[in-house]
């Protein structure tokens, strides 16, 4: 392997942080024609680090994903893997291999082949190639396929060879470009289960794009989420899940209540609503997750900090272990999500503590 | 039944008894007297095996032929390759521009080539002019020189569509996936687009052969003596020698020798082929 490069970078607060970067993308922009895909991203991507580029289609994720893989060429903006420029590379010069979301096996050449193809390209002695493709295959438990073509076997396993081909290359990263689209519901949690513990096993850093956010979740080190070019939030899932920066953010990682509103003399107001906040005066907003919300009995003590409603039931959807349910407090919709309730109720008495809306930016639509 | 009843019988008509009547004819003989004989007998095949200027033509014939199909391929892959891959929102006219030439008709394009090569032709004048030659090169026209490069002119179109269909059909994340894993783009072309061309070649490269091998007008207008070819001896057999069997004998060994080359260029392009 190539030395580690450690680079220093100074954080917004004036912390000196070290870490261990191998990646980073400093200001890229890309258009085509009029047409903005992606607009002003930085983002550092470290050693062995799972990161997810979360997006809707649109967002330009697979853009950005391209443009590391140098098939895309930014229109602005630098790429750099430790001290190299990334994008001035054509890419069969550089140690990042890719996973294309259909694959792209070549049909004409066998498993073992096709494993074998980057290493046969850059000349390496015919023994160690057989090595190598025969440790890949193992790893990814496609040996006893080695001699078939691409098209006698399943997208399951052909996903596994695509895998095992761009590892067996040992590259620094591991570009993924929604390689789990293409399978069926099951084999796809299977697959999110199997590539993580891969991951963790070699040890190669892996950006990973997605437009799912369950997937990106149960994943990713950290989810980077891109919306309409720009990067909305870059966190750990569970940071971006109880920590969301905007609206947009906390409505596309699970479900949310926006709670908007207006601040003033340190209590946030919304609607019948209010609770004691340490924020300055002004219009806000706040994601209140659902299963921050309770159902309780009516008349109990409040305790200290939390904040109490009555509503009216519109929904009750049940979901076996727990049940979303959807309570008009005077013209506020909330949705609590509680452990399955004994039956269908129609009034109901609501409580959440003071501490768990999260404040969010407004995300302003963007053309 | 009754829908496969008219399909059936036109292929009857108009392909399998013309087909049945050239064999019977190929076993009949002619009288000096001019009239055929019902006889059935092997003499057309034994002469056709005898006469050296038969099967010497037909040699020469494959060996036209087959430089035909080298010189199209070797014009119709590049081509083809370079509008598949490189010629972007142009694509579409220069695929026109490649057709253009095959809604001309055949005779013109003959008699171009005729004017181009002929010694008071444009290339001969040409030549003079600038003084590389003092005469016109004779060897420029009615020889198999001349036959040659139009059927190459004609028939590269024939193997550029093929070629061009089969490059179309490349995933291009294929060739995104062979720079990925460190390909440079040669090898990218020799490991991946070429092999996966092969069906496109396979089918150009028979067009071209077989097209020329049965070609008459590009030797009769511009071959001459030494430019002849086997479908020449063909025509002159059917009309002025009037010996319909033999014709028949040397069509019917021409119909086994281009079937069969069909037969075993479509297993190829089988094998070669994954989807």
């Amino acid at each position: 392997m190539g030395s580690i490069t450690t680079s220093l970078s100074v954080a917004a607060d004036g912390k000196a942080e070290v870490a261990r970067t191998l990646l980073s993308l400093r200001n890229v922009a890309k258009h085509f024609g009029k047409n903005i895909v992606l607009r002003d991203i930085s983002l550092e991507i470290a050693e062995g680090e799972f990161l997810t580029i979360l997006g809707e289609s649109g967002s330009g994720k697979t853009t950005l994903l391209r443009i590391v893989a140098v098939f895309e060429s930014a229109s602005s903006g630098e790429v750099w893997m430790g001290k190299e420029r990334l994008d001035q590379q054509p890419p069969y010069r550089r140690r990042v291999n890719t996973v294309f979301q259909h694959y792209a096996l070549f049909p004409h050449l066998t498993v073992e082949q096709n494993v074998g193809y980057g290493l046969r390209v850059a000349k390496q002695p015919e023994a160690e190639i057989t090595e190598r493709v025969e440790e890949a295959l193992a790893k990814v438990k496609m040996t006893a396929h080695a001699k078939a073509k691409p098209s006698r076997i399943s997208g399951g396993q052909q996903q596994r060879v695509a895998l095992a081909r761009a590892l067996v290359n040992r590259p620094r990263l591991l570009l993924l470009d929604e390689p789990l689209s293409a399978l069926d519901a099951n084999l796809r949690r299977q697959m999110q289960v199997e590539l993580k513990s891969l991951q963790r096993e070699v040890g190669i850093a892996f950006v990973f794009v997605t437009h799912d956010q369950e997937e990106a979740m149960v994943m990713s080190d950290r989810i980077a989420l891109l919306r309409s070019g720009e990067l909305e939030q870059v966190a750990t899932p569970r940071e971006i899940y109880s920590r969301p920066a905007t609206a947009y953010a906390a409505q596309f990682i699970g479900h949310t209540n926006l709670l908007r509103g207006e601040i003033g003399g340190g209590m946030a107001r919304c609607s019948s609503l209010s609770w004691p906040v340490t924020q300055p005066d002004g219009p806000a907003l706040f994601s209140l997750r659902p299963e921050n919300v309770r159902v309780v009995s009516a008349g109990s003590p409040a305790p200290p900090g939390s904040v109490r409603v009555a509503g009216t039931v519109l929904h009750q959807a049940f979901h076996g272990a727990t049940e979303l349910i959807r309570v008009d407090c005077g013209g506020l919709v909330l949705v609590a999500r509680t452990p399955a309730l004994s039956g269908s109720r129609t009034k109901v008495e609501l409580e959440f503590s003071a501490a768990d809306p999260v404040p969010v930016r407004e995300s302003p639509e963007r053309i | 039944m009754a829908v496969t009843l008219p399909p059936l019988l036109w292929v009857g008509v108009f392909l399998l008894t013309p087909y049945l009547l050239m064999f019977c004819y190929s076993f009949w003989s002619v009288t000096p007297a001019q009239t055929i004989v019902h006889a059935w007998n092997l003499d057309n095949y034994r002469e056709l095996l005898q006469v050296r200027v038969y099967w010497q033509t037909l040699l020469r014939s494959m060996w036209i032929a087959a430089r035909v199909t080298l010189f199209s391929l070797l014009l119709g892959y590049p081509l083809a390759y370079f509008v598949s891959f490189y010629a972007g929102r142009k694509k579409d006219l220069l695929y026109q521009l490649v057709i253009i030439p095959l809604w001309v008709s055949y005779l013109v394009r003959a008699y171009a080539w005729k004017t181009i090569l002929g010694s008071d032709g444009v290339l001969n004048t040409l030549l003079q002019y600038v003084h590389l030659t003092r005469h016109p090169l004779e060897f420029l026209l009615y020889s198999p020189f001349a036959v040659v490069l139009t059927l190459t002119h004609i028939y590269t179109p024939f193997t550029f569509l093929p070629v061009y269909a089969a490059l179309e059909h490349i995933p291009r994340n294929l060739v995104e996936a062979s720079h990925d894993l460190g390909a440079t783009p040669a090898q990218t072309f020799w490991k991946v687009i070429f092999p996966l061309s092969i069906p496109g070649v396979l089918a150009g490269a028979t067009f071209a052969f077989v097209l020329s091998l049965g070609d008459f007008l590009a030797p009769l207008l511009l071959g001459g003596p030494s430019g002849i070819m086997i479908s020449n001896i063909v025509v002159s057999l059917f009309g002025a020698a009037y010996n319909w069997p033999l014709g028949a004998a040397i069509s019917l060994c021409m119909l086994v020798l281009v079937v069969s080359l069909l037969f075993f260029s479509e297993r190829l392009e089988k094998k070669w082929s994954f989807s």
